[in-house]
């Protein structure tokens, strides 16, 4: 019933096996004498296999023999229901909302270029800073008796490029991959986040890279924990799953991933909806200074929001409390896990939310008090830079960076089978995943959005990113309602 | 086609600057004859001057150069003056009529001081009333536009070419200690009065010339500070991003000059530490108000004058100096034709300020 794609291969198969050695969902069974059994059933698309063919003699159809939907019931629309009818459960899925019936606001926004009143700056004969600051600033400078200025700022993290790695937690995902992050973080003098699974011991020394994450089952959280990293941060929602908490199969709670999310073996480790103990926002103020005081103050504390409706004033509430950064997730923002119909209608896309977030706080003046992030669906440099442009200091991703360690968004992440070794905690697969060689994969994605952002400052005559913060003269919007225009802040193309 | 003000206009531009140090008063002949030096620099489109030290007789009132569209716009704001300011002289500024300088508005001068009770229960100082109840009037009263509102100064504008905006407003008869001047080349519309440069408030005044690429962030950060920018000019957020880190932050101009034209995060890093903490705590403290983009500007202020390139050097700009007197130019060539032989000629370099204030003042700041 499930069935959406057809395993094909043709005469170059050698029979050597090895697809069959690939597949960790099953669709491809070695049978005997070196024959191939298929269960079209069981393929997600993952290409594992299309990528290990010496030969490339296997390709992956979408099956055509589909259901043809009615123009209002679509063909996936009738499989969930024969689904659910037949299993009575909540359709879970995994990665970010697909689809484009939610427009995409990043492509319908073009950036801007010097022409003869100023000129471009070329990135390789001239500096270009990318480097951000975040955290809270002072309202007023301070000095000494004798007139010096003095360092009133309180703790900061500094970026060399402002792009940093999404929340994604040990046991959603490998040990491998938090390897991997946590070195390419520390290489490329950016952050990663451990999300709500804790801190595996091992990863302690790279401590200086890593920004720690609270969220509401208070997982692996203990003092070390806190105080092993650069910032911490209180997970309210995410994007793919805004106002529900998570759950973590207890087959995944094995071993390291029990002990460092201090949760039994086997037992499943449920997140609740909320935080038990942040029912308002006077509440979230109260965490935000006990975790400060945990951390004699020294470390910035980030607070994790979904976006949602009313995100405008819940980010002005979130500056008033004490937090030095918001962090913000769109709409499509993935996730290990999350119930379908929330991940697909529950939300607002991250353009409008970072849009609306930032001239919010500027009209209560507040705007460079706190530093804002944000992320869900941030595919390329050019949305980084557009991101930034609508007002965000600095972009986190996480699905980009999944894949340039091979994931190829097949969505299966629920399943604990990912056949990359990315989003599973079985032995066989997880060793699929070189850390060093995905450090030097994620090293150089990100080293290549930074010259690319670089290039495209200097098409507009800037020079340092924080000229770019805010910047929205630099975007025209193409097919987008006046609404939508006046959401943006920015101005129509040839306006 | 929309006038400045609804839409953002670019331009091109000559800017000049006279400081004696020496306090000695010199009449706007010298200011105009070097910025017509530079005719080909400008278009027609907008010219204009700031005098300092012009008006001693008044100099503890505020000097108030309002242009009016309309005799009804003049009505209306001098009774929203007369509510908030004791007015002590009121009078058409005196102009030479010029085939060069059409359509003129009606252009007032007033010497004005708070109403004490009012000024008491704003509870703000007399500078921000000041500039509040100037503001104001530029948002709130069409067709009225405060084109200066400092003690002891006043900024003189026109569409026109700089030197004829001289002849118009018949500088030769006013005498100050510094005085800047700027011609105008923006890249569309018909020009309008209020757009021309300099920019000021207060007792700061701006010329300027380039286009900063940094606009529209340095725009939404100045604004969430009270300010409005009602030109949509880069000159206005200059003005009003250095009337914010001075008189309401507290820095001094160098500081601002750091701030605005920050040095790269590599040439911090080179410098020892105390100097590296203190400008890497200005550019975090302040970095929406990095200014990107090419610019040369004069600023002045109450007994002062600062020069300043963006980090590149994108214009051009040169100093000078002979004896305690101080020159500041697009051009050399606009220097050379007043002074043929300075003590010392040379081309500051970009992201340098270069600050000169009267002698005997002892606020540290100096070239």
């Amino acid at each position: 019933m499930d069935r959406r794609y057809r395993i094909r291969k043709d005469d170059g198969c050698i029979s050597c096996m090895r697809c069959a050695r690939e597949c960790s969902f099953g669709a491809i069974e070695a049978g005997e004498d070196r024959t191939l059994i298929l269960h079209h059933d069981k393929c997600v698309d993952c290409q594992r296999c299309v990528s290990f063919c010496p030969t490339g003699a296997i390709f992956i159809t979408e099956d055509g023999n589909r259901f043809r939907g009615n123009g209002v019931f679509g063909e996936s629309d009738m499989k969930e229901i024969f689904l659910q009818a037949r299993t009575g459960g909540v359709l879970l899925s995994s990665m970010g909302a697909p689809g484009r019936n939610v427009p995409i606001y990043f492509d319908r926004m073009l950036l801007n270029a010097s022409q003869v009143t100023n000129p471009s700056i070329d990135p390789l004969r001239e500096p270009m800073e990318t480097a951000v600051f975040l955290g809270q600033r002072p309202e007023r400078i301070e000095r000494d008796g004798s007139g010096r200025l003095v360092d009133n700022l309180p703790p900061h993290l500094e970026l060399r490029t402002p792009i940093m790695f999404s929340a994604m937690s040990y046991g959603a995902i490998s040990l491998n991959v938090h390897k991997a992050l946590a070195a390419a973080a520390e290489k490329l003098g950016t952050y990663w986040n451990t999300g709500e699974g804790g801190l595996h011991e091992s990863l302690y020394p790279y401590k200086r890279s890593t920004i720690v994450q609270v969220a509401s089952g208070r997982f692996g959280v203990h003092a070390t924990y806190l105080n092993t990293a650069a910032a911490i941060e209180i997970k309210i929602g995410q994007g793919a799953k805004p106002g529900i908490g998570g759950h973590l199969t207890g087959k995944k709670i094995i071993g390291d991933v029990s002990r460092t999310r201090m949760v039994p073996e086997g037992l499943d480790a449920i997140s609740p909806a909320p935080h038990h103990d942040i029912y308002s926002i006077e509440d979230l103020a109260q965490l935000v200074m006990s975790i400060k005081e945990t951390t004699d103050g020294r470390k910035p504390v980030i607070v994790k929001v979904a976006a949602v409706h009313n995100i405008a004033p819940i980010a002005s509430g979130i500056a008033r409390s004490g937090a030095d950064i918001i962090s913000i997730d769109g709409f499509r923002g993935g996730t290990g896990a999350a119930p379908k119909r929330i991940r697909d209608n529950v939300g607002i896309p991250i353009e409008l939310a970072i849009a609306a977030v930032d001239q919010r706080l500027r009209e209560e003046r507040i705007r460079d008090r706190v530093s804002v992030i944000a992320s869900g669906g941030i595919r390329n440099s050019s949305d980084v830079v557009k991101a930034i442009a609508l007002g965000a200091d600095a972009v986190s991703i996480g699905t980009a960076a999944l894949c340039a360690l091979g994931c190829h968004i097949c969505a299966s992440c629920h399943t604990g089978r990912c056949a990359w070794g990315l989003a599973t905690q079985d032995p066989e697969l997880t060793k699929r995943l070189d850390p060093e060689e995905g450090a030097a994969r994620l090293g150089n994605l990100v080293k290549a959005w930074t010259s690319e952002i670089k290039e495209i400052m200097g098409g507009m005559g800037i020079n340092s990113i924080e000229a770019l913060r805010g910047n929205r003269r630099a975007l025209k919007g193409v097919d987008l309602n006046a609404k939508e225009l006046e959401i943006l802040g920015i101005g129509y193309a040839g306006e | 086609m929309k006038r400045e003000g609804e839409v953002r206009i670019s331009s091109g531009c000559a800017i000049s600057g006279i400081f004696c140090r020496d306090g000695r008063r010199i009449d706007g002949e010298a200011i105009r004859r070097s910025i017509a030096v530079m005719h080909n620099r400008s278009n027609g489109l907008g010219g204009g001057f700031a005098g300092y030290g012009i008006y001693p007789q008044y100099k503890d009132f505020y000097a108030l150069h309002v242009l009016y569209d309309s005799q009804s716009a003049r009505e209306e704001a001098e009774r929203f003056l007369d509510r908030r300011f004791d007015i002590i002289n009121l009078s058409k500024i005196p102009v030479r009529q010029t085939p060069k300088i059409s359509d003129a508005p009606l252009i007032w001068r007033y010497f004005v001081t708070p109403l004490p009770h009012m000024l008491q229960d704003s509870q703000l100082d007399e500078d921000e009333y000041t500039s509040r109840t100037t503001i104001a009037i530029n948002d709130t009263i069409p067709g009225a536009y405060v084109v200066s509102c400092g003690k002891d100064m006043g900024v003189f504008k026109a569409v026109g070419y700089p030197e004829d905006v001289a002849d118009f407003y018949r500088l030769e008869e006013y005498e100050g200690y510094a005085w800047t001047a700027h011609g105008r080349y923006p890249t569309n519309t018909p020009g309008w009065w209020a757009g021309s440069h300099p920019f000021s408030l207060l007792d700061l005044s701006v010329v300027h010339n380039g286009e900063i690429s940094s606009y529209d962030a340095n725009r939404r950060s100045v604004e969430m500070h009270g300010y409005s920018c009602n030109l949509l000019t880069d000159t206005e957020v200059i003005a009003y991003i250095l009337d914010y880190l001075t008189r309401k932050q507290g820095l001094t101009m160098k500081e601002s000059s750091e701030v605005i034209a920050a040095p790269f995060w590599t040439t911090i890093a080179s410098k020892d530490e105390e100097e590296r903490k203190r400008l890497s705590y200005l550019r975090k403290m302040f970095s929406s108000f990095l200014i990107t983009g090419p610019f040369s500007i004069l600023v002045g202020f109450s007994g002062g004058m600062m020069a300043l390139n963006d980090r590149l050097k994108l214009r051009s700009l040169v100093a000078a100096e002979k004896g305690r007197t101080v020159y500041f130019s697009s051009e050399e060539a606009a220097i050379r034709c007043i002074e043929p032989e300075p003590d010392r000629i040379w081309a500051p370099r970009g992201g340098e300020a270069v600050i000169v204030t009267l002698d005997g003042r002892k606020d540290g700041q100096t070239i």
